[in-house]
């Protein structure tokens, strides 16, 4: 028995993917792109900027992996006090704003170290390490305990446990997990402007630049096909890697339960989280210190500050941006979980195609934001699709950020749907679509509730996609603490980073949430 | 000290919170706007950047009077304003666009943003805001960039406070100064238009390296560059940044009580590169008849004298009665550094990069 045809479920993301995405790309391109643009090829300031941003989002992947794959580890095989505490934050960096992070991180690193690739590197390890530990541990915490006994009760010492067995059957997680975090850093653009110095610069900085600075759009447009390209190359291979190196294995149901540390390994893993868990903090601890430092002293004031609704368009009480945020938030869940469930449905269940669409659907992540931008504004612009100016177009935005996401943590549910279950349902007399409403449904609807977490979470820190998009209703939170940022004086910074306080906070409850919703065994991210 | 203590009510009567609904009333006139016979009701869109501020009760007023809703529509910053309206000269987002300045002028008019319009209010502006306008736009504010000192480490270190470009040169400023990157900032290519007014197009290479060797830091925006770099700014180390001509008298309005008797900072005349930020019809507007009232409602006594509070920028109209905190405390260099639009325009990019490879190679 089958479930409803896999192409049923591809209509709606299909149609939402090509009129958003494929439709305004391919018209900015079309526009830019001419023979003057090529030109930018031939100089070598470009091929340095390519350069860099390769080396640094390498970099960035293979720190990612080696600081957070001990943290995965601790937090899904292992009893650690607070495991759900600290996995919250340890999730709460990959969705706070470039802008509010940036600073608080400027502030604590040494001087000498603005500007450089370490404090690119440095940053980008920060936002990602829930990446790592999400994707990685969600395969770990279903790993079957029993095969690394076996291999022990046969004399293998950890390490070589480790070694041998665990990571021949990790490595697909391990390898979804990098390639995520390579397309994040190598089209990082809000890490690379504000930690990043004048010649530390990535392609989407430089595209960003000869679109907005220069009105060089045939250069610009050159560079958004590069990086384009780039993408599309690591998408192609990660995809052809992960399918040689799966590992056919029987994954434990429900979590394998966690087990008290005993080996030194072991231990090693749980004080390394404690200390990464610390320096998360960190950033965030100097936000609520700013936000409390008044002059020499302490005080109240500029939280206060955030209450106040001043004569001018400039003063917006704080529930003004916060209630924006919020609508757009709900509104691109509901867009980001309607069509990245449905596309995830559509690759499980193909039975070809399927891995052209995943890789479709995660290119809104490796797409210059600043070009996608204008593509929506100039594709946008007649009658009978003229949204310019329609608040919809910012949830729309921010919606095709989220949706790779929400595929990410919905598909490995799908795929661990057992399909005998349809085939009894379907041996006492449930029509195809009858079973999978039965079978697949109530799967899907606990891992859209954690997608959805995580969609709102996306929507809440977003600033580059949409902060050009024109709207006249108030600002969103990041742009608030943009505009907070701009004033001289320490009123400027503190109620900036009062206001980045609450960000966070409304962030971490919406994350917080998500988890509650998530029934032990099922994937993550 | 008296001066002190009414720039501090003034701001605080402009600034304060809650209660004082028509605080604007302290410094705006009640002579009636040149703006035309009323409307029936309608609604103008109004493109800015996210800079953009008014006092809310202007805004009323204006509908009030004339049945136009104003519907100030935001989105990024002078630049991406300008790139965006370029993309779709001739069928516009909104009806009015304020907020393009001298820097991006020419683009917009090179892409036929505009419907021409000027302002019979702009009569008495003077000639030197209207140069390049080519009469398509009305100039509405100026202001200007330049670099700020903070008085009282050079009174610490007893060392002179410099006063020309040509002494962030000299040894004893070596390390002092952090400039913004003239590729990814506003502030930091109208410092870089400075140094080419004043050392030519021949000599600003030279002197950019010079500065070079005397240790200047380039930072990407002027957050960075102010709140993280700059001693009176925040946490930084460095006395001499470049900001606005208007930062000193921002830094008492934006300060907590007790207010400061005077600003951290100082500005370095010398140095200042002008602004211009202009306003037009849109061209393919619908209601140019209402965007036009708009246009001449930017240009009232009202609202001329809500913009140093509201934006931190001087009126384009001469005479509007200016905040004491603006007399007292802001700069109003006699001869400010300024470069043909069009100039601009044709070079930003051969500059940019020309910089580039002087400073940062």
């Amino acid at each position: 028995m089958q479930p409803p045809p896999a192409w049923w479920f591809a209509v709606v993301p299909a149609v939402f993917l090509g009129f958003f995405f494929a439709w305004p790309l391919l018209t900015v391109l079309g526009r830019g792109l001419s023979p003057a643009g090529l030109d930018v090829l031939s100089s070598a300031s470009t091929w340095r900027v390519v350069w860099f941003t390769l080396l640094q989002a390498v970099l960035s992947t293979v720190g990612t992996l080696v600081v957070a794959l001990p943290a995965a580890y601790a937090l899904h095989r292992l009893t650690v006090p607070g495991r759900r505490v600290l996995l919250a934050l340890l999730t709460v960096p990959f969705v706070l704003p470039t802008v509010v992070v940036g600073t608080a991180f400027r502030a604590l690193l040494p001087e000498s170290w603005t500007g450089t690739l370490g404090a690119i590197v440095l940053a980008h390890v920060f936002f990602n390490i829930a990446v790592v530990v999400r994707v990685v541990g969600g395969l770990w915490s279903h790993l079957d305990r029993r095969y690394e006994a076996a291999a022990a009760t046969l004399g293998a010492s950890p390490w070589r446990v480790l070694r041998t067995v665990t990571w021949p059957l990790l490595r697909p997680a391990v390898l979804a997990s990098a390639a995520l975090v390579f397309l994040f850093t190598f089209t990082s653009f809000g890490v690379v402007l504000v930690l990043g110095g004048p010649t530390t610069t990535t392609l989407e900085v430089e595209i960003y630049r000869r679109t907005v600075q220069l009105f060089d759009l045939p250069g610009a447009a050159t560079l958004a096909v590069l990086q384009l390209v780039g993408v599309l190359l690591v998408l192609v291979v990660a995809g052809r890697l992960q399918r040689r190196l799966a590992v056919r294995q029987r994954l434990a149901r429900a979590d394998v339960a966690p087990a008290a540390p005993r080996s030194l390994l072991d231990r090693a893993a749980v004080v390394w989280t404690a200390v990464l868990a610390v320096l998360v903090a960190l950033p965030m601890l100097a936000l609520l210190h700013d936000s409390l430092r008044v002059g020499d002293g302490w005080g109240l004031d500029w939280w206060g500050a955030l209450l106040q609704d001043g004569p001018s368009t400039r003063d917006v009480p704080v529930w003004e941006p916060l209630r924006t945020s919020l609508s757009y938030a709900v509104a691109a869940t509901v867009i980001a979980v309607v069509v990245g469930g449905l596309a995830a449905c559509a690759i499980a269940y193909a039975r070809r195609g399927g891995p052209l669409l995943d890789s479709a659907s995660m290119l809104p992540l490796g797409t210059s934001a600043v070009t996608l931008g204008f593509g929506l504004l100039i594709t946008f612009a007649a009658r009978p699709f003229d949204l310019r100016g329609s608040w919809i177009i910012v949830p729309v935005g921010q919606a095709l950020v989220a949706v790779p996401l929400v595929v990410r943590t919905v598909l490995p549910v799908l795929r661990a749907v057992d399909p005998r279950l349809r085939e009894v349902a379907a041996t006492l007399g449930s029509s195809p679509s009858r079973a999978w409403r039965t079978v697949d449904l109530p799967v899907l609807g606990r891992a859209l509730g954690v997608s959805a977490g995580l969609a709102a979470a996306v929507s809440l820190g977003e600033f580059g996609a949409t902060s050009f998009l024109a709207r006249s209703d108030a600002p969103t939170l990041p742009i608030q603490i943009g505009r907070l940022l701009s004033r001289p004086g320490e009123a400027g910074v503190g109620t900036a980073a009062a206001l980045s306080v609450v960000l966070v906070v409304v962030t971490a409850a919406v994350v917080l949430l998500a988890e509650r919703l998530r029934r032990p065994g099922q994937a993550e991210l | 000290m008296a001066a002190a203590a009414a720039a501090s009510a003034l701001v605080l009567a402009a600034c304060g919170s809650g209660a004082s609904t028509s605080s604007s009333s302290t410094s705006a006139p009640t002579t009636p706007s040149p703006v035309p016979s009323t409307f029936a009701p309608t609604t103008v869109r109004l493109l800015t950047h996210d800079s953009f501020a008014l006092t809310e009760s202007l805004l009323a007023d204006f509908e009030a009077r004339t049945g136009i809703t104003v519907e100030v529509v935001t989105g990024g910053d002078a630049g991406e304003l300008v790139n965006k309206a370029a993309l779709t000269a001739g069928n516009p987002e909104g009806d009015v666009l304020f907020g393009v300045d001298s820097t991006l002028l020419s683009r917009a008019l090179a892409a036929g943003v505009f419907d021409p319009y000027v302002s019979p209010a702009a009569a008495d502006v003077p000639a030197a805001l209207k140069a390049a306008t080519q009469d398509a736009v009305t100039p509405v504010d100026y202001g200007d960039v330049c670099i700020n000192v903070d008085d009282a480490w050079f009174a610490k270190k007893g060392i002179a406070i410099p006063t020309t470009l040509d002494d962030l040169t000299k040894p004893e400023y070596k390390d002092l100064l952090v400039v913004q990157n003239a590729a990814t900032s506003s502030p930091g290519l109208a410092f870089l238009l400075a140094t080419i007014a004043t050392y030519g197009e021949d000599g600003y290479q030279d002197y950019w390296s010079k500065l070079r060797a005397n240790g200047v830091k380039v930072v990407n925006g002027w957050t960075e560059a102010y709140e993280g770099e700059y001693t009176a700014g925040g946490k930084g180390s460095r006395p001499l940044v470049v900001s606005y001509a208007s930062s000193p008298p921002a830094e008492i309005v934006y300060a907590s009580d007790p207010k400061p008797t005077k600003p951290a900072s100082s500005v370095m005349e010398s140095s200042c590169y002008r602004q211009v930020e202009y306003a037009g019809v849109l061209a393919g507007t619908e209601q140019p008849e209402a965007a036009r009232a708009v246009v001449d409602w930017l240009l009232s006594p009202e609202v001329q004298a809500d913009v140093p509070l509201s934006m931190f920028v001087f009126p384009a109209v001469p005479g509007t009665p200016l905040p004491e905190v603006f007399t007292t405390w802001a700069a109003t260099p006699s001869e400010p550094l300024v470069i043909d639009p069009a100039e601009i325009d044709a070079k930003r990019a051969q500059w940019v990069d020309a910089w580039d490879q002087v400073t940062l190679r």
